[in-house]
């Protein structure tokens, strides 16, 4: 029978019957779980496959590169902003090159459902000159990662694999094959291809400008790229990974009178994309985030070319593509009898009855009466919320560890107080090392770090800061008198203030723990947890 | 056959548990399934919604498209008439009655309630009460399935053994008091229609 599993699943369990020996990845809403599946699999466990989740996206990626540098197949993981902070491995290992298999999974989130931004991670795979795969439906995740070992294999280049929240969040029955058994070690024959020193680096380089020709040669013969014949030759249709769906849907039994398209590998298959040119009076592109492949294919003056797509307003330049907004760009009308009755209002996600960040807030809150506001500087996860209404308590939020180093050039620039709100996860995420910055100048912040043991916004995950924060501060340089511990609770609010302010009024580096499990947590883990911390203060 | 469903409620009030019924059920009736949830930031008391999509022809779009939804079950009535737009015409509205009340601005319950019953084909029910009298208020989203039942394409025999599967690992009371709900949700769509 077919098994029900979400995009990110189904993607998950053909990495794992492509014989992987180890995925590598940190947690980011729409990727999660499909680390999270492999961390379940009984398969997984009795092959021993590699699950345990890494400290950021940048240390999965090296160790996935690590596992491949042995000539086993690996996977890392990640949301979009994730591969903006393993860059600079990402850039360097198609140069390299890769030994064993090395698929690079990304997942965007146009609409930023869960982001702070809806950057289009196809403009990363051109840009380090990589194969990308596109997946359009749940079945293709499945089929596509399979492929994508292979590829990697044969081309010996690490392959992007891209996806948007629609297909990572969605479910369908899927038809799983059979599982190949993982690598065996081997190291790589010449091992000078991973010695990026410039005299190698060049040839390298050379080397991945040579293979262009047939990473483009792989497109154009994917069966992953699909064209469908069309009577209509007035428009013929580019329909990018999970657009050919969209567009499908248009059409009743999927009759569609114009020339489709269809792309799930990239780089563009060249001598396709020319037959529709050859046969259609004009090209609409639809394709989920930014105008990639309409970008590529337009003339820069658009006076040659006759493409339409979301660059030239056709379709919604922003937000996520829907059957809907692709309905309108093929001339349909949108039927709709009801709309939202006046009386509906809107509902944000708020943070938890109980949460330990709300009593953080409170305390923060009482201080900001004192002194002037907007000084506050947040990061990435749950306490993000307290940008929002009730609280408004954080002033900024702009990438993971920002909050640190934010305060630390506002103080810089003459800013007292300037407090760094971020959480545990984060910290220990990209942090830390903003951290070692302000001690280093003895710069006068305040570094509250939320401590609440989980990565919580993606599901509460481990979090690698459990039972770690005070030796991380201590090792780092944080003077012990100015390294505090408290507990967010109602009942402990004018301490935490007094404590809070105290350390405010200090004209150098102070860190606050704020140290709550996650409500989330199950009691088993709390109780893991605060064991952790005991263990760590002792 | 294709049938699309909106369910629809606050993060943390179960709709998951609905979808997942329906897609064990439909794949156990060898039928296509798509259905799409909402992860991360807006599951932390947030509105969500999942789209859920049955047909026994291949479905291309994970989300349903601007009024084409056949039926919307919520589990708040409030977060129900937040998908009207996508509801066909005459389509069904399934809802349990509590508010969930936590937003500064929430409505007045009788507005709520006025503009639910001015749709034509509306199972407005205290669907809690019922799960509560059961002895298990927990199973509020299966009153609501019950509820919603006679207009789905899958079988009674399907959803029940769905429910059936998905509980099986909290036990056989917990599998019984979700079966009774399935029936009390059912009855209850009858005297209402």
């Amino acid at each position: 029978m077919k098994k029900l599993l979400l995009g990110n699943e189904a993607l998950a369990q053909g990495a794992i019957d492509a014989g992987i020996s180890g995925v590598y990845a940190y947690p980011g809403t729409p990727s999660t779980e499909i680390t999270e599946y492999i961390q379940r699999s009984k398969t997984a466990k009795e092959l021993n496959i590699h699950s345990q989740w890494s400290v950021n996206e940048k240390t999965a990626m090296e160790a996935a590169l690590g596992m491949s540098y042995a000539g086993k197949r690996a996977m890392t993981v990640m949301k979009h902003v994730g591969l903006n902070v393993a860059a600079d491995v990402f850039m360097n290992m198609s140069v390299s090159g890769i030994n064993g298999g090395l698929v690079v999974v990304v997942a965007d989130d146009p609409s930023m459902h869960s982001s702070q931004n809806e950057q289009d991670s196809r403009y990363y795979g051109r840009f380090a000159m990589i194969p990308i795969l596109e997946p359009s439906n749940q079945q293709e995740c499945y089929e596509i990662t399979k492929y994508a070992f292979d590829l990697s294999e044969n081309m010996g280049l690490p392959i992007m694999i891209r996806l948007v929240t629609r297909l990572s969040h969605s479910r369908a029955g899927i038809n799983v094959g059979d599982r190949i058994a993982e690598n065996k070690i081997h190291l790589p024959l010449n091992s000078t291809q991973f010695q990026l020193i410039p005299m190698h680096a060049r040839g390298r380089y050379q080397h991945l400008v040579d293979i262009q020709a047939d990473s483009r040669e792989s497109s154009e013969n994917s069966s992953f790229n699909k064209s469908f014949d069309g009577k209509d030759t007035s428009m013929g249709i580019i329909a990018a990974g999970i657009a050919y769906n969209y567009l499908m849907e248009n059409y009743e039994d999927g009759e569609c009178p114009y020339p489709i398209l269809k792309i799930s590998q990239y780089p563009l298959p060249k001598t396709s994309i020319k037959n529709l040119f050859d046969t259609c009076k004009k090209i609409l592109v639809l394709e989920d985030g930014y105008p990639f492949i309409e970008e590529i294919i337009s003339d820069f003056l658009g006076e040659n070319r006759n493409v339409i797509g979301r660059l030239s307003g056709h379709v919604n330049r922003v937000g996520e593509l829907n059957p809907d907004s692709i309905k309108k760009a093929l001339g349909f009308k949108v039927e709709v009898t009801d709309s939202i009755p006046k009386v509906v209002s809107g509902r944000p996600p708020e943070l938890c009855v109980g949460c330990g960040h709300r009593d953080l807030f409170d305390a923060i809150n009482q201080l900001g009466k004192e002194q002037n506001t907007q000084k506050v500087f947040g990061d990435i996860g749950c306490y993000a919320l307290g940008a929002l209404p009730p609280f408004n308590s954080i002033n900024t939020l702009i990438d993971m560890g920002a909050s640190i180093t934010m305060a630390k050039g506002a103080s810089d620039a003459g800013i007292h107080p300037s407090i760094a709100v971020i959480g545990d996860s984060t910290f220990t995420h990209s942090g830390m090392t903003g951290l070692l910055d302000a001690v280093i100048e003895n710069t006068p912040i305040t570094v509250i770090i939320s401590d609440n043991s989980a990565i919580a916004m993606t599901g509460a995950q481990d979090s690698s800061a459990s039972g770690r924060l005070v030796t991380i501060c201590k090792g780092i340089g944080v003077k012990e008198e100015h390294l505090k511990v408290l507990t967010p609770l109602h009942k402990n609010l004018e301490e935490n203030i007094n404590v809070i302010r105290e350390e405010i009024n200090y004209q150098g580096v102070s860190v606050i723990i704020s140290q709550r499990p996650c409500v989330q947590l199950s009691k088993e883990k709390k109780d893991n947890v605060k064991h952790l911390q005991a263990v760590s203060i002792n | 056959m294709k049938i699309n469903i909106i369910l629809a409620g606050v993060g943390g009030q179960g709709i998951l548990t609905i979808a997942a019924v329906l897609d064990t059920a439909a794949l156990a009736s060898n039928l296509n399934i798509k259905q799409s949830e909402v992860h991360g930031m807006s599951q932390r008391g947030g509105a969500v919604q999942s789209h859920v999509r049955i047909s026994d022809t291949e479905i291309y779009s994970d989300l349903i498209p601007l009024g084409k939804a056949d039926m919307i079950i919520s589990v708040e009535p409030m977060e129900l008439l937040r998908y009207l737009p996508f509801l066909k015409k005459d389509g069904l509205l399934v809802t349990d009655s509590n508010p969930f009340n936590n937003i500064t601005d929430y409505p007045e319950l009788e507005e709520l309630y006025s503009e639910i019953k001015s749709h034509s084909n509306t199972i407005l029910v205290d669907a809690k009460k019922i799960a509560k009298e059961l002895g298990n208020s927990r199973a509020t989203n299966i009153v609501l399935l019950g509820a919603a039942s006679s207009q789905l394409p899958l079988s009674d025999e399907s959803l029940q053994q769905a429910i059936k599967t998905l509980f099986e690992r909290k036990g056989e009371k917990v599998v019984l008091k979700n079966i009774e709900a399935y029936h009390k949700g059912k009855e209850i769509a009858t005297a209402t229609i």
